[in-house]
């Protein structure tokens, strides 16, 4: 057996935004260890909860990542509608909806630029990002705001979309969907890509479900969980299928997040179609009393936010179970066997989200 | 300032942002904003870097990570805070994991608004910082090795508010 030697991979590292820090332990050029070591965005937000009240908090939750910031907003306020027991307008539901799915959207557009660069594509990356830059400015249209929206509020949504500018934004993401499918061509089609990436980090479906595994990384290795099918929001009334993949590599977790912006785009057209006249708001009395659990699906998989209140303005506690924090222990599964070189490529496949998992 | 020596390279570190910040940080150098074509990368190496451009803010776990980066970077070096957390600590100001803006821990030249801060106002920021680093090199300005200890010191004699 030869030696071992420890590698740091991180925090502060080319292929990461954000910082995470592994040591990975090396046989030769093989992983056989790796120690992930988190902590150091830790802001500890979740004990706001006592110094702000629920209704100011969702600017809060809504900062617990800028990536998946509307979606956040949404689980929050979802849970105290819930605790609350509001039947919110149907209005608002759809125009979450639209938000969730443009936010959806611009991550994966995010995630594949930042993917393709780590290995070595930097002009997808430069096409990846010049076609988020167009969900972007509707996004900023819309709300108002580009990466962090503020557009969710308990009881209903801040801002209505008139019907004419819904029918330009769906005219405008058909209009970029050819340039999306090239786009995805490249990562689904190219040989080079298909080289990196085919057989790499593969995770088996077993493995999958009991490390639980969550949103694409779990889809790609064939479990078929996706909360939207819960219904939350409008996505009852849509009409939509899961994207899953079977094979369990890296290359199946990135052609999930290829093919579900397309599913994403039907989802706003049907929203778009389906969408109520109607208030987009009401009005707020009371404060939460109870206890609940509120799930929606964010592009990196499942969040939780526990929520729990005793009819003050503040509420007791707020917990949040991010999808990134359940894809660790996935990814050090991964990792353990891999080569060195595969390491950035692997970790990417998971999409972390640094920021949300550590609060 | 109408002209650029050299190419200024910068070196980004995510202190404990939200993200928000850091990915129009990234967007700031994709096509629609571009600032490559004056010559400015993102490098992850700061012994190559001139301006540090540091999002969110100081806690426990990131502090010697910022200061090893900071000490590391050859002089004249540029501190940037983007994003109102790296400023002051924001919306997260009162967390318990939050010791406040970068400012406590390093000198910082520029601070950018904004919550998330815009591209636009980014680029405004690394252009003034460029201002700002072409006058330390004509001066010949070295900055001192930051320690921990020392701005510490500073912070527990000028610290206001509740945090801490
Ligand atoms: S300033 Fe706002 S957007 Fe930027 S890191 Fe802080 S909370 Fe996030």
């Amino acid at each position: 057996m030869s030696k071992q030697i420890t590698i740091p991979f991180g925090p502060q590292h080319p292929v990461l935004p954000e910082p995470l820090h592994l040591d990975l332990v090396l046989e030769d050029e093989k992983v056989v260890d790796v120690i992930p070591t988190i902590g150091y965005v830790h802001r500890g937000l979740e004990k706001l909860v006592e110094k702000r009240e629920y209704t100011e908090y969702v600017f809060i939750a809504e900062r617990i990542c800028g990536i998946c910031s509307f979606i956040h907003s949404q689980a929050y306020v979802q849970g105290i509608e819930q605790i609350m027991g509001l039947e919110i307008p149907e209005r608002a539901q759809y125009l979450r909806t639209i938000w969730s799915e443009y936010s959806r959207l611009h991550s994966h557009l995010l995630w594949l630029g930042c993917f393709a660069d780590s290995m070595g594509f930097e002009s997808v990356f430069m096409n990846s990002w010049r076609l988020r830059e167009h969900i972007l400015n509707d996004l900023e249209a819309t709300t108002g705001g580009r990466v962090i929206q503020g557009v969710c509020k308990v009881a209903g949504v801040r801002r209505d979309i008139t019907p004419e500018k819904l029918d330009e934004m769906v005219k405008g993401l058909r209009g970029i969907e050819h340039e999306l499918q090239d786009l995805t061509n490249v990562f689904l089609h190219d040989s080079s890509i298909q080289h990196r990436l085919k057989g790499i980090g593969v995770l088996k479906k077993e493995d999958a479900y009991q490390l639980g595994a969550v949103g694409p990384t779990a889809r790609g290795s064939g479990v078929a969980i996706d909360i939207r099918e819960t219904g939350y929001a409008a996505f009852g009334k849509i009409n939509f299928r899961p994207v899953v993949e079977h094979d369990g590599d890296c290359y199946a977790r990135c052609a999930i997040r290829a093919k579900e912006m397309f599913t994403s785009i039907d989802i706003i057209e049907q929203c778009a179609k389906k969408i109520p006249d109607g208030p987009v708001d009401m009005k707020v009395t009371g404060a939460p009393d109870g206890e609940y659990f509120s799930r929606a699906e964010q592009p990196r998989g499942e969040v939780i936010h526990y929520i729990k209140g005793n009819g003050k303005k503040n509420l007791l506690r707020h917990r949040v179970r991010t999808p990134t924090f359940t894809n660790i222990p996935p990814l050090i599964t991964l990792l353990k066997g891999c080569d060195l070189a595969d390491v950035p490529v692997i970790v990417l496949t998971i999409d972390p989200c640094i920021g949300c998992a550590e609060r | 300032m109408t002209y650029l020596a050299k190419s200024p390279w910068i070196i980004h570190y995510d202190a404990s942002s939200c993200n928000g910040c850091d990915i129009e940080i990234l967007a700031c150098l994709t096509p629609m904003y571009d600032v490559e074509r004056f010559g400015i990368i993102n490098t992850g190496n700061p012994k190559h870097a001139d301006i540090f451009v540091v999002t969110g803010s100081v806690n426990e776990q990131n502090r010697e990570v910022i200061l090893n980066i900071y000490n590391q970077m050859p002089d004249p070096k540029v501190a940037v805070a983007v994003g109102i957390c790296a400023t002051s600590g924001g919306v997260f100001r009162e967390c318990y994991n939050v010791a406040g803006g970068i400012d406590k821990l390093i000198p910082v030249d520029v601070y950018v608004m904004g919550c998330a801060a815009r591209p636009e106002s980014i680029i405004d920021g690394i252009v003034t910082a460029l201002g700002i680093l072409e006058k330390k090199r004509s001066e010949g300005a070295s900055a001192p090795v930051v320690t921990d200890h020392h701005m510490n010191k500073e912070h527990h004699k000028h610290a206001e508010g509740g945090v801490q």
